[in-house]
């Protein structure tokens, strides 16, 4: 069986696997949310500051937060059903417009962070490995250590401590200079330098976890009787570690990396509120605070589908990675 | 026959114990000579120092290892890694672990026809489609596409043997080569190991503690007892009459068919207790199990003695002691 069939197997059998799994993951956003004290005409109210019992009941009605839960419900999955996300009461504006202005930033934001992690966190454990208990294992170990127990607010602070305020190399926060009328190659270079602070403190932490995790495999690798094998052949060390060790190596950090994908989007709220990013974390942490839960539905699902996503796609890179693993 | 390997007074230790001690041998071009032995006697050592490949820890702190007339104890490790694979191959034991399961069988094949004979992609595929089909792999175009999980142990191990006899080596190194498979794949292996010796002229090392595939493939037999060469001999005469107490304990604890003998008529013969300690320094490490021990064994160990054409045993008890002659290997060549 060649690569592409083997790979196209795990991809319709994961595909069919995720449609249930949205269906749940969408009726118990919705019911969990329903546990929530208050509701968007409370806020709205209590902002308004002159808000009466007719009024307040007047905006429920008008955006039908006055009906039974159920009701609501399936009002939800219909406006799903013809792919609308709903109304914000808040923002005034369908919840899919939102967020799709949102969306971009956040997301170039965590591929920038997975992939910063990732090339620095196998490169440096692979340094690990190839040094164990020697001095570079026990420099960089302290180093990581130091990145996996900081929070990372607080090395957000403190890099924009060293790099804005202090040497004036990187902006301190925002997405873009404003105004600016660049474009083409400078525009990347404006937008890349605005990245910088916010992927790297976002990738500190996974860089810690990716560089120890390749370091155990990569010892664990070392020991198989393949590798012997191929030194047996003549093969010189960095023969044996580039074509026989790391590749095997890389399959737990590869199952790692997907977990967190999803999960980035959680430091995402921390970071972005930091560096006044304007992506999804700091949207659903406003729609948190307003009681907006159609856009926090909204937020919700896309996550979810995220995570689906990143799972569909470490499944693929692990088959094409490790040749036993098939369609069951 | 010209001496291929000459192996003189190897010592292998460990910081706290010294496994294969003063090991001396030689293997001629072209022949098999099989060495015997219970699991630590120091055997697989002893095969992973010819490639220099013992574990960090380990070291050879004493005696020389020629190959070939060069001493591969002090040559630099990028020369001793262009010999490897290219002068000395070795195959091990377990074939469903010795191959990288994320890789084709094809791309391992090619990387060490690429290493040592310098061919390009198509050249070295259509070399290593050559070598399936000498090991006798059925359909070898589509095992070159293959990943080794998808193939039985007895596959596996041919394709390591392929991958062994890539660039034609002097010496072939099987260690434990059919321990890990079915007694009918057993034999086809070892048939094809030894179709390869007389084809491609390579001298066999094979490693084993069975003395049924001794008896049937070797030409010469070296027993080893704790990290010791204790006999030497033609499996003949080995058979025949041994002479050393371990070796005699060995056979008698091997049933044979015309022995009549069975575990549900009476009890089989058994060599009492377990290979001693490796720590052990002085005498004979075969002392406490052995039915023949004298007072001298306790702190001598016994010198390595002819006894005969190509025999030697290192044994008090053995008489009458002969001076030591002409070293083994030499009785071989003129034979």
């Amino acid at each position: 069986m060649s690569t592409m069939t083997r790979l196209a197997k795990v991809l319709r059998r994961t595909t069919l696997q995720a449609v249930p799994t949205v269906i749940g993951i969408v009726i118990l956003n919705f019911l969990l949310l329903q546990l929530a004290p208050g509701d968007a005409a409370d806020v709205l109210a209590g902002e308004s500051g002159s808000a009466t019992m007719e009024t307040v009941a007047a905006l429920r009605a008008r955006f039908g937060l006055d009906q039974p839960v159920l009701v609501q419900l399936i009002a939800y999955l219909d406006n799903l059903a013809h792919f609308s996300l709903g109304f914000s009461p808040r923002y005034n504006l369908p919840v899919s417009d939102i967020i799709a202005q949102r969306l971009p930033g956040t997301v170039i934001l965590m591929l920038t962070a997975l992939a910063l992690a990732l090339a620095f966190g196998i490169t440096l454990g692979t340094v690990m490995a190839t040094y164990a208990g020697r001095w570079p294992d026990r420099l960089i170990s302290v180093g990581i250590t130091l990145f996996y127990s900081i929070p990372g607010f607080w090395i957000g602070l403190m890099l924009i401590l060293l790099f804005s305020v202090k040497l004036g190399w990187l902006p301190s926060g925002g997405s873009g200079t404003i105004g600016t009328t660049v474009s083409g190659f400078a525009l990347v270079i404006d937008r890349a330098r605005y990245m910088v602070l916010p992927a790297l403190s976002l990738a500190l932490f996974y860089i810690a976890i990716y560089s120890r995790l390749t370091r155990a495999a990569m010892l664990d690798a070392q020991t198989q009787d393949y590798v012997r094998t191929a030194a047996a052949k003549g093969l010189s060390p960095f023969a044996i570690t580039f074509g026989h060790v790391l590749r095997n190596a890389l399959l737990p950090v590869t199952t790692v990396a997907g977990m967190h994908l999803g999960g980035l989007l959680g430091g995402a709220v921390v970071v972005e509120t930091v560096y006044s990013w304007p992506g999804l974390g700091r949207l659903a942490f406003e729609a948190v605070m307003s009681r907006d839960f159609s856009v926090l539905l909204g937020i919700l699902l896309l996550s979810s589908l995220l995570v689906i996503i990143a799972n569909v796609t470490v499944d693929l890179v692990q088959a094409w990675l490790d040749p036993r693993i098939e369609t069951r | 026959m010209a001496t291929l390997l000459d192996i003189q007074g190897l010592t292998i230790s460990f910081p706290n114990a010294t496994p294969v001690k003063d090991l001396s041998f030689q293997v001629a071009e072209a022949e098999t000579l099989a060495i015997v032995g219970e699991s630590g006697s120091g055997k697989s050592l002893t095969a992973l120092a010819l490639m220099r490949l013992l574990p960090k820890t380990a070291d050879i702190t004493d005696g020389s290892i020629r190959f070939a007339g060069e001493d591969l104890v002090n040559i630099p490790e990028p020369a001793m890694r262009e010999r490897r694979g290219r002068d000395i191959a070795m195959i091990f034991q377990e074939p469903m672990t010795s191959l990288n399961p994320v890789l084709t069988i094809g791309r391992q094949i090619v990387e060490v026809l690429r290493l040592h004979r310098g061919l390009t992609r198509a050249q070295a595929r259509r070399e290593a489609r050559d070598l399936l089909d000498l090991v006798r792999i059925p359909d070898p175009d589509r095992c070159l596409d293959d990943y080794p999980h998808r193939l039985s142990g007895g596959m596996r191990q041919r394709v390591m043997i392929a991958i062994a006899v890539a660039c034609r080596p002097k010496l072939l190194i099987a260690d434990e080569p059919t321990t890990a498979l079915d007694v009918t794949i057993q034999a086809q292996v070892l048939e094809l190991l030894d179709r390869l010796r007389r084809e491609l002229s390579l001298a066999l090392l094979l490693i084993t503690h069975d003395l049924g595939v001794v008896g049937q493939w070797a030409d010469r037999v070296v027993v080893m007892y704790a990290g010791r060469k204790v006999e030497e001999a033609p499996p003949e005469p080995l058979f025949n009459d041994p002479l050393h107490p371990y070796t005699q304990g060995l056979l008698a604890a091997s049933p044979r068919l015309h022995d009549d003998l069975h575990y549900r008529d009476s009890r089989l013969s058994e060599i009492p207790g377990s290979i001693s300690s490796a720590v052990k320094e002085k005498g004979c490490p075969f002392v406490p199990r052995c039915p023949q021990r004298r007072d001298v064994c306790r702190t001598v160990f016994p010198d390595t003695t002819m006894a005969g054409l190509g025999r030697s045993v290192a044994c008090h008890a053995v008489t009458p002691t002969i001076a030591t002659g002409p070293s083994l290997h030499d009785a071989a060549v003129r034979l």
